[in-house]
């Protein structure tokens, strides 16, 4: 039962969400944690923050993470939700891209693409201007970074997933946090740390 | 004794060539996982970040889509719902081998955060508060905002962007980014004027 409803919910929200994932953040939420209260807010930005740092869609994050709460631990929750949440647009997609590769050269379907393919570019645009938030350039380090970062992927050519490794290595070393997190575990592993630098 | 030695050589010849027919036919599966596999385990903030990635593994290295083609894979991508990612490697694959070649990109896609989340459910829940894993991420996410910036000259340049159409791309990004408009009203709003502008234009 409790498999029927994850994939109903998670296909809906595959359905109805429109415009990536943060747009999508909101319906998973109504959803999840409103209607069906499977989880409480505060477990929900857990989930959010855990999707920032890791890989992947944070549509496919949530409904992995969610399915596998809310079906009492069973991998088979996760693997339902993240099904349903991709089966929506899966039909979509193929009918879709076959019907514009047959009528690509329709008068209607071009005169749709001459308007669209513009503005790909400003959604583009306007997704790397809404990360340029204080949350994610905290200081002049940061700034520095996405700079370089721009230089070595677009004039120097370095490959993306190698920059993103690079950053992460750098972020390593020079990217601590100023204020530590006040989380137990983050005491333990810092007393750990300390006593490393101790040692050395 | 001859005929015998002949009939084994060619019935070799033949199970060599039906095998090697077979792996050739498979490659193709096999790159297409394998690729959107990378794409899935090296996407970190969401869909934008990873059409750097996308654009320099599909289009660059392997030409399975053109520059402009590619263009009009994300706008179908993301006119319809659904996590853009996903729909650009449902987009690829269908291009290269239809349903199954679809079904084969979706899973290396989806895969690695699959395991990556699932893994997390699984064993360490609390493991982004460690200051070590924050300071990660904290080198990662400005590099991410540049690899969303990259695409957007690389787009406008298969977008054909001109003096008569930049304006959209900036009217654009300002509606979704300043008065926090919806994309899809972008992606409605863009078409109606691309049928608006031929139907002017043939009369």
């Amino acid at each position: 039962m409790i498999y029927l409803q994850l994939f109903w919910v998670y296909f809906k929200i595959g359905l109805f969400g429109f415009g990536g994932g943060y747009a999508m953040l909101s319906l998973i939420q109504h959803e999840v944690v409103e209607k069906h209260q499977w989880i409480t807010d505060a477990q929900f930005t857990d989930i959010v923050a855990i999707s920032q740092m890791t890989p992947g869609p944070v549509g496919i994050n949530s409904a992995t993470y969610i399915g596998y709460i809310v079906s009492g631990n069973s991998v088979w929750g996760s693997a339902i939700a993240t099904f349903a949440v991709c089966l929506p647009s899966f039909v979509l997609m193929l009918l879709v891209s076959r019907m514009v590769l047959k009528y690509k050269e329709n008068r209607w379907v071009n005169a749709i693409f001459t308007g669209l393919r513009p503005a790909i570019v400003g959604l583009i645009a306007a997704a790397a201007l809404s990360l340029m938030n204080g949350q994610n350039f905290p200081d002049i380090k940061s700034i520095i970074m996405c700079a370089a970062a721009f230089v070595a992927v677009k004039f120097l050519k370095i490959h993306p997933i190698l920059m993103i490794v690079i950053a992460g290595v750098i972020g390593f070393f020079f990217f601590k946090p100023v204020q530590p997190v006040s989380e137990p575990i983050v005491e333990v592993v810092r007393s750990f740390h300390f006593g490393l630098e101790g040692l050395g | 004794m001859k005929v015998c030695q002949a009939e084994s050589i060619s019935l070799h010849h033949y199970l060599q060539g039906y095998t090697y027919q077979m792996l050739k036919k498979l490659k193709i599966y096999f790159e297409l996982f394998s690729v959107f596999f990378k794409i899935g385990a090296f996407t970190f903030g969401g869909g934008w970040a990873m059409i750097s990635i996308i654009e320099k593994e599909v289009v660059g290295k392997k030409n399975w889509i053109s520059k402009e083609e590619f263009v009009d894979a994300l706008a179908i991508s993301q006119s319809l719902p659904g996590i853009l990612a996903v729909n650009i490697s449902i987009y690829t694959g269908n291009k290269l081998r239809s349903l199954k070649g679809a079904i084969v990109a979706t899973l290396g896609t989806v895969l690695p955060s699959f395991m990556m989340i699932l893994a997390i459910a699984i064993f360490f829940t609390r493991i982004y508060h460690d200051p070590n894993v924050v300071a990660v991420f904290n080198g990662i996410r400005p590099a991410v905002v540049a690899l969303i910036i990259v695409p957007v000259f690389s787009t406008a340049k298969s977008a054909k962007i001109d003096k008569t159409n930049f304006w959209i791309p900036i009217v654009g990004a300002l509606l979704i980014w300043l008065l926090g408009v919806s994309p899809i009203y972008i992606i409605f709003g863009a078409a109606a004027f691309g049928v608006i502008r031929m139907l002017v234009r043939s009369r």
